[in-house]
């Protein structure tokens, strides 16, 4: 057997890699954001048995690791009789994982809206519908611009659990170069370089929306 | 017939009786004070009148619109019923114009060009044309609450309720706010103001209402309550005359 050094083919690999890496991490965020939407809204419902619904939804994607909705979906589905591409058990559990928290984050900043918008749209005869397409989510979401995109951060860097079930995504990919090379150092240096990479700008993005929030304050 | 009537409501905050059978009857182009201190109950019976409050019992009707009905309902009294609140409460991320005219836009589906056309209307009348493209907190404090108050002019109210409008505004800013006041009562809107300026209750006001613990204490023609209380109440009330 020979040994392969870390070389240029290695660090397209991991390049390569990193592409699914970023696909799943838009494919959590889209499908967890329209859940995560979703749950939101209904969590700042008016019937409390839709609130309370909402609630119990959070509570357990949040109250659970990533880990074991993984493997439910990876391994329960399979043993129910569904035989799951990775990628497919990859997505869906990291979009679950996603729903719980950016609900939680957008019901914040639906709440964040001053209940006299609430008040003023109401009585100048809005419908409730009115109301949120209007007034309030307008403001909502500028409000949730910084904690969204930090928490896009979280999700580059969670994606790496998926490598568990054996989805190549760049996490991966240098267990795999690392086990051909035997330069743990080297290939998981460069593995946490290209994370950083994606993730830096990021967090920076996210700081700069928070301050533009504050500067411009309420428009 | 009354523009508004209440008759006999009552209204909890859990154990807290905060209006204990208050009525009253309000003709056209008429203008009430409701004055008392803090906690009397004048702001609630306020904004029980266009639902933002939901009553125990009793009645009120206002512009022909009974309270209690379903949510249509009441979202056709609010089209009648215009609120300007001691807040503001100006859409920060609309301009000056999109505020007044989204109400108009949406729920009356009113045309765009016809609900500008309405938009420099009001403004114009409460003394703001220029700042039409302005966002909110470009504005002063005084200038806002114009701009509240055209924004529910804009929807044709045949009765506007102002819950202390000028008591988050220093003096100078109060004075314009309600010299728009006193104009709109001279065209002969019917109004309902909950207050503490008792310069303009007793000047513009018809009928000036004293509440205290819930219930109306003591009322009568403005100038009349002013210049000759009844109750010693009214009596301290006016005396210490709170701001």
């Amino acid at each position: 057997m020979t040994l392969k050094t870390f070389g240029f083919d290695q660090f397209g690999f991991l390049l390569f890699s990193l592409q699914w890496t970023i696909l799943l991490t838009l494919i959590a965020l889209i499908g967890g954001g329209l859940l995560g939407f979703a749950v939101a809204l209904a969590r700042t419902a008016q019937l409390k048995p839709v609130r309370i619904a909402a609630a119990t939804y959070i509570q357990v994607i949040q109250g659970i690791p990533v880990l074991m909705i993984l493997f439910l979906s990876y391994y329960g589905l399979s043993l129910a009789g569904f035989e799951l591409p990775p990628l497919f058990a990859a997505g869906a559990s990291m979009t679950i994982y996603a729903s719980g928290y950016l609900a939680e984050i957008w019901r914040g900043c639906i709440q964040a809206v001053p209940k006299q918008q609430w008040e003023a749209s109401e009585s100048l005869a809005m419908t409730r519908l009115q109301q949120y397409r209007y007034v309030v989510l307008p403001q909502a979401i500028r409000i949730s611009l910084p904690p969204t995109v930090g928490f896009a951060v979280q999700v580059v860097k969670n994606t790496s659990i998926t490598s568990i079930i054996g989805f190549v995504e760049l996490a991966r990919a240098g267990q795999l170069i690392n086990n051909a090379t035997f330069q743990p150092f080297r290939v998981f240096l460069a593995v946490a370089a290209l994370y950083f990479v994606v993730c830096y700008p990021l967090s920076q993005l996210s700081r700069l929306l928070e301050r533009r929030l504050h500067a411009g304050s309420s428009r | 017939m009354p523009e508004v009537v209440v008759e006999n409501v009552h209204k909890s905050f859990g154990a807290l009786e905060v209006l204990k059978g208050v009525s009253l009857s309000v003709g056209r182009g008429e203008v009430f004070a409701l004055i008392g201190r803090s906690g009397s109950g004048k702001s609630t019976l306020l904004r029980c009148m266009n639902g933002l409050e939901k009553i125990n019992s009793g009645r009120i009707e206002i512009a022909g619109h009974a309270l209690g009905g379903d949510a249509k309902a009441l979202r056709k009294l609010r089209t009648d019923v215009g609120i300007v609140f001691q807040s503001y409460n100006l859409f920060p991320h609309l301009t000056v114009g999109e505020n007044i005219m989204l109400a108009p836009r949406i729920v009356k589906d009113v045309a765009k060009t016809k609900a500008r056309e309405v938009a420099r209307e009001v403004l114009q009348l409460v003394g703001l044309s220029e700042k039409f493209d302005s966002y909110p907190d470009q504005l002063s404090g005084g200038q806002q609450q114009r701009v509240a108050i055209a924004r529910s002019l804009a929807m044709r109210p045949k009765v506007m309720l102002f819950d202390e409008v000028t008591s988050a505004l220093d003096p100078e800013l109060t004075e314009e706010v309600l010299m728009v006041m006193e104009q709109l009562a001279r065209d002969g809107m019917t109004m309902i103001l909950v207050t503490h300026e008792m310069g303009f209750a007793r000047r513009v006001a018809t009928q000036t209402i004293f509440m205290h613990k819930g219930k109306i204490w003591e009322e009568g023609p403005s100038a009349a309550l002013f210049a000759d209380p009844q109750t010693p109440e009214l009596r301290q009330f006016v005396k210490s005359d709170v701001k």
